[in-house]
C-alpha cells in the first residue's frame, strides 16, 4: 500500500469514525488538557474508557499501566499521558493472534465463515466482503446458508448482484449444512477463489444452533479438510460487555479466527474490541463504516486509535 | 442468565450481610463493587452514577444504620431503586378510540423491529385485536418481504406498495386500507439506520406527523452498551418515544441497557423479545427484569420463605456438605422435605438465581414423591454411600417404595449427576449466595 493511499484511508476513517470520536476523544482530550496529573484524571480517564465500552477490567488493566507509566516515566503534565493511552491501545489491538487463520489451499477456494447474533449485519458484511474480493478481480461465491429468517436469501441475493458475485442458495428452511457442501462442491467445480458463506444470526447461548454452526464446519471438512479457512465473527460496534460472552461460546464451539466490526460510523465507541482483543486475543480483521458497498476496509489498529483521537 | 452480575451483586451483598455494622469505609467498597456490576451489565454510566448517590443517600439515613442488619438493608435499597429505575408497574399499550390505533416502531438497523412487529401483531391479535402490519422500511433490501413473509406464517394481513420509495404514502394508504378492512390495529414496520442520521429522524418525523401515532415503541437490543442512552435519547427527543420494546433478551445479556433506556426516556418498557418465534414476546413487568439484573431471582422472597420453614442451623450444615461435596442421600431426602415445606416446587426453584442455566432439569413435584419414597426404602447404610447399593439391593429397594428398578438407577445416576452439578454451581456462586440468605444474622 502506497504512503499517499495509507493516509487517504486515515483521512476518509477518520471522518468516518468522527461521530465516535466526537463522545469518546472529546472527553478523553478535554479532560487530559487539565494540566497537572491527579487522582481526579485517573477516575475521569476510568469513566471515559468504560463509556468507549471498554468494560470494567480492560478499563481498569489500562488505567493501572497509565498510572504506573506516570509514575514511572516521571510523567507531570496530562498531555502527555494522552500519547501513553494511544501508545497502550495500539499495542492491545496489534497483538498478535491467538488463532491464526489456515493457509490458502492452492487449488479450492478460500472458504469464509460468517457468524454472529441476530441483527449484527453479517448479510450485508457479506455483500461488502464480496464486492471489495471482486475489485482484485477474483471470483466469488456466496451460499446462502440463513435458511431461517424470512427474505434472507432474497437479502443476499440482492447483496451477490450489486457485487456481481455468484450466488448457490436452497429454499427457505433447507438444511444450513446442505447448502455450504453444495455451494463448496459447487466453488470448487467453478474453480472460484473465494466463497463466502452467511449463516443465520443466533444467540451464542443457545446449544442447538451451535450444533448447527458446527455441522456446517464438519461437512465443509468433507470436502476439503483444510475449510473452512477463516471463521469471522460479525460484531455490532454498538454491542456492549455481552460481546465477550459471544466471543467466548463462538470460540469454543467454533474457533474464530477473526472479527468484522460493523456500524462504526455511528455513536458507537466499540471500545469492546480492546477488550476482546485483551482477554481472548482475537484480532479484529474488518470494519463496517458506512451503509454503501466499499464501506468494508481491513482493520488497522494504528489507524484505528490514531482515527479514534486525532483532531 | 445474568450469572457474572448476579455472583458480583451477591458477593457483595454477602459482604455487607456479614458485617454487624457498617462503617463508612465497608459501605464505600460495597458501593464501589455494585457499581462495578452494574457497569459490567452496561447500564449507562451516568445512569449507575446517579444511581449509585441515590442508594448512598437513603443508605445513610437513620434506619439503615441503626437496624440490626444494616447489610440486609442497603441490598434491599438497592433492590428497591432498581425496580423505581425499571418504572414500577408495568404498563399496558394505550388504544385510539377511533380505530384504526397506529402503532409505530422505530429503531437502529439490526434491532429486530420487523420481527417484533410481527411479535406484536400475533400478541395483539391473541388479545381480541385484528392488526394490520405496514411494511414502511423501503431501503433495507428484501425488509418489505420478510414482513410479508411472517405475516403469511401468522396468517395475517399485510400492506404495502410494491416499489414505492414513499414511506409516508405507504402508511397513509395503508391506513386507509385498515379502515376498509375492518382492521383495528395498524402497526408501521419503519426503516432503520446503522446509526441516528437526520435523514432517518426526518422521515419518522413526515410519519409521525401524518398518521399521528398512538404509540411510538423504540425497539431496542438488550445487548446494547454504553449507546444505548445516545439511541434513545435521541429518538426520543427528536421523534417522541411513548414505549419500548426490548429485544434479544434470550441471551445471556445482562440487560443494563433497559435501565438505560428507561431512565434517559422516562417512558416505560412495555414488551421484551425472548426469543427467535413468533410467540416469543412477552410483556414487561419491571420488578422481575430488576430481580433478574440483580441475578437474585427472587432471593429476597426466598430468603423470607426459608426463614420462616428452615432450622437455620441445620441449613447451614447442609449447605457445607454441599459445598464439600459430603452431600448423602439421607441429606437431599431432608433437603427434599424442606423444600417441600417451603411451598410448590416450581415456585420456589424460579426464585432461586441461576435456575435458568438448568432449565428442563427442573425436578417435578411427582418425582419428588417417588425420590422420597425411594429414599425411604433404602437403609441407613445405602443412603450414606450409594455405591453399595447393587442388583439385589436395587430391586428391594424397587419393591419397597412402589417403583421399578430403572427408577432407582435413575435416582442414583441422578444423584450423581447432582453432586457433579454442586461442584459446578459452587463455582457459578449462587448457592453461596443462597446459603449467605439463609445464613442471617443472628
Amino acid at each position: 500500500m502506497g504512503e499517499k493511499n495509507r493516509f487517504g484511508i486515515i483521512a476518509r476513517l477518520r471522518s468516518q469514525l468522527s461521530k465516535a470520536r466526537e463522545g469518546f476523544a472529546a472527553k478523553v482530550r478535554s479532560l487530559l488538557r487539565r494540566g497537572k496529573i491527579d487522582e481526579g484524571i485517573f477516575e475521569e480517564l476510568e469513566a471515559a474508557l468504560i463509556q468507549a465500552d471498554m468494560g470494567v477490567n480492560t478499563t481498569s488493566e489500562l488505567v493501572e499501566k497509565m498510572r504506573n507509566r506516570a509514575k514511572d516515566d516521571k510523567l507531570t503534565d496530562a498531555e502527555q499521558l494522552y500519547s501513553v493511552l494511544e501508545e497502550e491501545l495500539i499495542s492491545l489491538l496489534s497483538r498478535p493472534a491467538g488463532v491464526e487463520p489456515k493457509p490458502v489451499q492452492p487449488v479450492g477456494p478460500r472458504v469464509t465463515l460468517m457468524i454472529g447474533v441476530n441483527g449484527v449485519g453479517k448479510t450485508t458484511t457479506i455483500g461488502k466482503l464480496a464486492n471489495m474480493h471482486r475489485q482484485d478481480e477474483k471470483k466469488v461465491l456466496i451460499a446462502a446458508a440463513d435458511t431461517f429468517r424470512a427474505a434472507a436469501i432474497e437479502q443476499l441475493e440482492i447483496w451477490a448482484n450489486r457485487s456481481s458475485a455468484d450466488l448457490v442458495k436452497h429454499k427457505s428452511g433447507a438444511d444450513p449444512a446442505a447448502v455450504a457442501y453444495d455451494a463448496l462442491a459447487a466453488a470448487i467445480a467453478r474453480k472460484c477463489d473465494y466463497l463466502i458463506i452467511d449463516t443465520a444470526g443466533r444467540l451464542h447461548t443457545k446449544t442447538n444452533l451451535m450444533e448447527e454452526l458446527k455441522k456446517i464446519k464438519r461437512v465443509l471438512g468433507k470436502l476439503d479438510p483444510t475449510a473452512p479457512h477463516e471463521i469471522l465473527m460479525v460484531l455490532d460496534a454498538t454491542t456492549g460487555q455481552n460481546a465477550l460472552s459471544q466471543a467466548r461460546l463462538f470460540t469454543e464451539a467454533l474457533g474464530i479466527t477473526g472479527i468484522v466490526l460493523t456500524k462504526l460510523d455511528g455513536t458507537a465507541k466499540g471500545g469492546i474490541v480492546v477488550a476482546i482483543q485483551q482477554e481472548f486475543g482475537i484480532p479484529v480483521k474488518y470494519i463496517g463504516v458506512g451503509e454503501s458497498l466499499d464501506d468494508l476496509k481491513p482493520f488497522h489498529p494504528d489507524e484505528f486509535v490514531k482515527a479514534l483521537f486525532e483532531d | 442468565m445474568f450469572e457474572a452480575l448476579s455472583e458480583k451483586l451477591q458477593k457483595t451483598f454477602r459482604n455487607l450481610r456479614g458485617l454487624g455494622k457498617l462503617s463508612d469505609k465497608n459501605m464505600k467498597d460495597g458501593l464501589r463493587d455494585v457499581r462495578m456490576a452494574l457497569l459490567e451489565a452496561d447500564v449507562s454510566y451516568k445512569v449507575v452514577k446517579d444511581f449509585i448517590a441515590h442508594v448512598q443517600e437513603k443508605a445513610l439515613g437513620r434506619e439503615v444504620l441503626e437496624s440490626i442488619t444494616p447489610g440486609q438493608q442497603i441490598v434491599k435499597i438497592v433492590h428497591d431503586e432498581l425496580v423505581q429505575l425499571m418504572g414500577g408497574v408495568a404498563e399496558p399499550l394505550g388504544f385510539s378510540s377511533e380505530p384504526p390505533t397506529v402503532i409505530m416502531l422505530i429503531g437502529l438497523q439490526g434491532s429486530g423491529k420487523t420481527t417484533t412487529a410481527a411479535k406484536l401483531a400475533r400478541n395483539l391479535r391473541a388479545r381480541g385485536h385484528h392488526p394490520l402490519l405496514v411494511a414502511a422500511d423501503v431501503y433495507r433490501p428484501a425488509a418489505v418481504r420478510q414482513l410479508q413473509i411472517l405475516a403469511e406464517q401468522l396468517e395475517m394481513p399485510s400492506f404495502t406498495i410494491e416499489g414505492s420509495r414513499d414511506p409516508v404514502g405507504i402508511c397513509k394508504e395503508a391506513i386507509q386500507h385498515a379502515r376498509r378492512s375492518a382492521r383495528d390495529v395498524a402497526i408501521l414496520d419503519t426503516a432503520g439506520r446503522l446509526h441516528i442520521n437526520d435523514e432517518l429522524i426526518e422521515e419518522l418525523q413526515l410519519i409521525r406527523d401524518a398518521l399521528k401515532p398512538k404509540e411510538t415503541l423504540l425497539v431496542a437490543d438488550a445487548m446494547t452498551g454504553q449507546d444505548a442512552v445516545t439511541v434513545a435519547e435521541s429518538f426520543h427527543t427528536r421523534v417522541g418515544v411513548t414505549g419500548v420494546i426490548l429485544t434479544k433478551l434470550d441471551g445471556d445479556a445482562r440487560g443494563g441497557a433497559a435501565l438505560s433506556i428507561r431512565s434517559v426516556t422516562g417512558k416505560p418498557i412495555k414488551f421484551v423479545g425472548i426469543g427467535e418465534k413468533l410467540d416469543a414476546f412477552d410483556a414487561f413487568h419491571p420488578d422481575r427484569i430488576a430481580s433478574r439484573i440483580l441475578g437474585m431471582g427472587d432471593v429476597l422472597s426466598l430468603v423470607e420463605k426459608a426463614q420462616g420453614t428452615i432450622d437455620e442451623k441445620r441449613a447451614a450444615e447442609l449447605q457445607e456438605k454441599l459445598l464439600k461435596a459430603q452431600f448423602t442421600l439421607e441429606d437431599f431426602r431432608e433437603q427434599l422435605q424442606q423444600l417441600k415445606k417451603m411451598g410448590p416446587l416450581d415456585e420456589v426453584l424460579a426464585m432461586i438465581p441461576g435456575m435458568s442455566k438448568l432449565k428442563g432439569l427442573e425436578p417435578q413435584e411427582k418425582d419428588v414423591v417417588k425420590v422420597e419414597a425411594i429414599i425411604n426404602s433404602m437403609t441407613n447404610k445405602e443412603r450414606q454411600s450409594p455405591h453399595i447399593i447393587e442388583g439385589s439391593r436395587k430391586k428391594r429397594i424397587a419393591r419397597g417404595s412402589g417403583t421399578s428398578v430403572a427408577d432407582v438407577n435413575r435416582l442414583l445416576k441422578q444423584f450423581q449427576q447432582m453432586q457433579k452439578m454442586m461442584k459446578q454451581v459452587r463455582r457459578l456462586g449462587w448457592l453461596r449466595g443462597l446459603g449467605g440468605g439463609l445464613n442471617l444474622q443472628p
